[in-house]
């Protein structure tokens, strides 16, 4: 793909994003940009860097929180709140981190959820959060003193621009020399150590930033429905957000935005009209889904690009080999293979 | 969910019809809409759930809507008890789906969350499954009214009634966090009151699981009533356990603070029997109820209503008198200020009335699980041991803090 069709597609779909709150109710947009900014974040660390976090909820919570607190107590400004609770969530992500990079695998798993479920219990019982009742009637108040959040309209564009800049930031850690190495750390890490990096400050790295942006997600939440909530940190939203990467992708840029699309659309549009079969029907959607789709709907989707490509090239190939002697269309039809290599 | 018309320029309008009272009142888009937001797969679908959608209904239709020439509309939704998803659907029922009421929810997280959306847009919400006595306190709304039961009010009760028919010395189980500590606070102030001793307490991990040292503790304290500060699943545990430990079979009885024929039903009369609660509606109580009682037991798999479901039963009945004596159910606080106005009325409940926080005021009764002998047919669960009238059994409207009342 030129960059050119790249820089094309994505305009395309920036065009889109601008105009899905004329189409699609602004409300349940914003939430499905939030949670796709979430799980981005959470499919930096699992899709690139090969950590799996079961406890990534704690960042989008106490974010969440930090930013409802201060707008609605210390009467900070929307910014200046998502600000502060994307510090505290960087913090947060820091301190969680220097604890569980020295495991791998299950044992990452286990510290991040035991983590989490010792945050998860603190704010339930610190007054500040509300404990089960939530922090509730945060005021929107008006971005940079000007402009009125109340209006759903203008508080979508402000979640549009902080998702597109959240993904662009992400896009632009994997495509560069920082994100190879984390590539190459999921891959194979005990090589990466032997060719000189040092390889748990870049896992640390990649933690803070994926704790950082999941902060984001969970302190513009807080701003879009005007409450923090136990439910915020709960393990189970920890859960929904692995189910939204591997629906869509594990490592694939797109994966987390269509499977963040799916799950939260599913659940409040299915919520009046299937009643209580709702959590059975994401069930065995989830089930189908991790084995017919092992790969998540934009990994097949992918996938399925590239073998239509190996196809033609492979057709191109054969027409070359056996059309060599006859015209003179070898040249060109190398030509034509190479571009097509290279996306 | 994709609409092809402007939201915007939709509730421009919709502000113009609010914004000019001279204009003729009216029905908003010719029907009325009822939406149920509760737990209808989860933790308390057994005390609302779908047996609360089913009650709205049977009131809709009691109450002969095209008698009155209105149109009348009930959809349900599941918001899982998060408080996300609540508040998501109320906005997309109020801006979208042009709904003018939601009914029952509970969880108390989702009841302040969808409390703001329903003041913020003018609506009306009738809180019947959840207890947050904050509803009527410091988020009092002028669009809100909190109809069956509330934590206050179940703890005043059950302390104060328990503590003159004999029970004078309390052990309290409390779940370990602000709910728990809330419930055991405000029963110990009333039982003290009332001339009882609190002999000690202890404090349970919530959510608990093994509650046999804390039984144990409180078997050994001698205290004639067991009180269960806590709720949903902690109590149901520590009442089966404390069955097994043969707690109540020596002796001491157990006071749930928050417990419904839902619960019951689920741990059995041998695990129950001898248990004490408060409820606000017992469907064996008189002829109507009865009637109410077997139908929805009929219909709902053999279950016999909570007093959660009754109350949206009463809710919606008394919001459709509310609407066609007004005509009209757009602006939700002139909806609501009807409801407080007159007395209430419907066949469960009878008379009542709306105080000016939004809190509904009827008698609480005082119930004890019968023992298995002693139940007759199915659904027999309770005896009555005492009532609490109206004006002693919820908290006085000076000491809730609502900004409604301390304006008057």
């Amino acid at each position: 793909m030129s960059s050119r069709t790249r820089i094309l597609g994505y305009g395309l779909l920036l065009i889109c994003g601008a105009i899905v709150p004329f189409v699609i109710y602004p409300i349940l947009a914003m939430k499905v940009l939030c949670f796709a900014l979430f799980a981005c974040a959470f499919n930096l660390l699992i899709g690139y860097t090969g950590l799996l976090s079961f406890g990534h909820a704690i960042f989008f919570g106490t974010a969440a929180y930090v930013s409802a607190y201060s707008i609605k107590v210390w009467g900070f400004s929307p910014e200046l709140g998502i600000l502060t609770s994307v510090a505290a969530a960087a913090v947060l992500g820091l301190g969680f981190g220097l604890l569980a990079i020295r495991c791998a695998g299950i044992y990452f798993a286990m510290i991040t959820l035991a983590l989490a479920q010792m945050m998860y219990f603190v704010f339930l019982q610190v007054p500040f959060t509300g404990g089960e009742d939530g922090l509730q009637g945060v005021p929107r108040r008006s971005l940079f003193g000007f402009i009125d959040l109340s209006d759903d309209m203008h508080l979508y564009y402000l979640v549009f621009a902080i998702f597109v800049f959240g993904f662009w930031l992400i896009h632009r850690v994997i495509q560069s020399p920082f994100g190879q190495i984390l590539k190459a750390i999921r891959e194979n890490e005990s090589r990466v150590i032997s060719l000189g990096y040092q390889a748990a400050r870049y896992k640390l790295l990649a933690f803070v930033l994926s704790a950082a942006l999941a902060g984001l997600a969970g302190g513009t939440k807080a701003v879009v429905f005007q409450f923090a909530t136990l439910s915020d940190v709960h393990w189970q939203t920890s859960g929904e957000v692995v189910l939204m990467t591997l629906l869509g992708g594990l490592g694939t840029v797109f994966g987390p935005l269509i499977g963040a699309a799916i799950v939260v659309t599913l659940q409040n549009a299915l919520a009046d009209k299937v009643g209580a079969l709702l959590p059975v029907i994401m069930g065995v959607i989830f089930i189908v889904c991790v084995l017919v789709f092992r790969r998540g709907i934009a990994g097949e989707f992918t996938a399925f690009c590239q073998s239509k490509l190996a196809e033609r090239r492979a057709d191109a190939n054969h027409r070359k080999s056996h059309g060599l002697s006859c015209k003179g269309h070898g040249a060109s039809g190398e030509g034509v293979s190479a571009k097509e290599a290279n996306p | 969910m994709i609409k092809p018309l402007n939201t915007h320029l939709r509730k421009i309008c919709f502000g113009l019809l609010l914004a000019a009272p001279a204009v003729q009142a009216q029905i908003t888009d010719g029907v009325v809409r009822i939406g149920v937001l509760n737990d209808l797969s989860g933790t308390y679908a057994g005390l609302s759930g779908p047996g609360s959608v089913w009650a709205a209904r049977q009131a809709v239709a009691d109450f002969e809507p095209e008698k009155h020439g209105l149109k009348v509309e009930v959809i349900a939704a599941d918001h899982q008890n998060k408080p996300d998803v609540g508040a998501s659907v109320a906005r997309r029922w109020f801006d979208v789906d042009k709904v003018d009421v939601i009914v029952d929810v509970p969880t108390s997280s989702v009841i302040l969350a969808v409390n703001e959306v329903v003041r913020e847009k003018n609506k009306v919400l009738l809180v019947s499954g959840g207890g947050s006595s904050d509803v009527t306190g410091k988020s009092c709304s002028p669009n809100t009214i909190h109809w069956t039961y509330d934590t206050w009010a179940l703890a005043n009760s059950t302390g104060k009634a328990v503590v003159a028919s004999g029970g004078k010395s309390w052990f309290f189980l409390t779940a370990d966090y602000a709910f728990g500590h809330a419930l055991e606070r405000d029963t110990v102030s009333v039982v003290e009151r009332s001339g009882g001793t609190v002999l000690g307490e202890v404090r349970h991990p919530f959510p608990g699981t093994d509650f046999s040292s804390y039984l144990l503790q409180a078997q050994a304290s001698g205290a004639q009533i067991i009180g269960l500060a806590n709720a949903g699943g902690d109590s149901i545990v520590a009442v089966k356990q404390a069955s097994e430990f043969g707690i109540t079979a020596s002796g001491q009885k157990l006071a749930g603070l928050l417990m419904f024929i839902s619960d019951v039903q689920a741990l059995g009369l041998e695990a129950a029997q001898g248990l004490m609660l408060t409820a606000a509606w017992y469907w064996d109580m008189n002829d109507a109820s009865r009637e109410f009682g077997k139908s929805f037991a009929a219909a709902n798999g053999g279950k016999f209503p909570t007093m959660a479901q009754a109350g949206v039963y009463s809710a919606v009945t008394n919001y459709l008198r509310a609407v066609a004596a007004i005509e009209e159910d757009g602006n939700g606080a002139k909806v609501v200020a009807q409801m407080k106005a007159v007395n209430t009325e419907d066949k469960l409940f009878g008379e009542g009335s709306i105080r000016a926080d939004g809190r509904k005021i009827h008698p609480l009764y005082l119930f004890e699980v019968k023992k298995p002998a002693e139940s007759e047919y199915p659904g027999d669960y309770y005896k009555l041991l005492s009532m609490i009238p109206a004006d002693e059994a919820f908290r006085p409207m000076s000491e809730g803090g609502c900004p409604l009342v301390t304006l008057n």
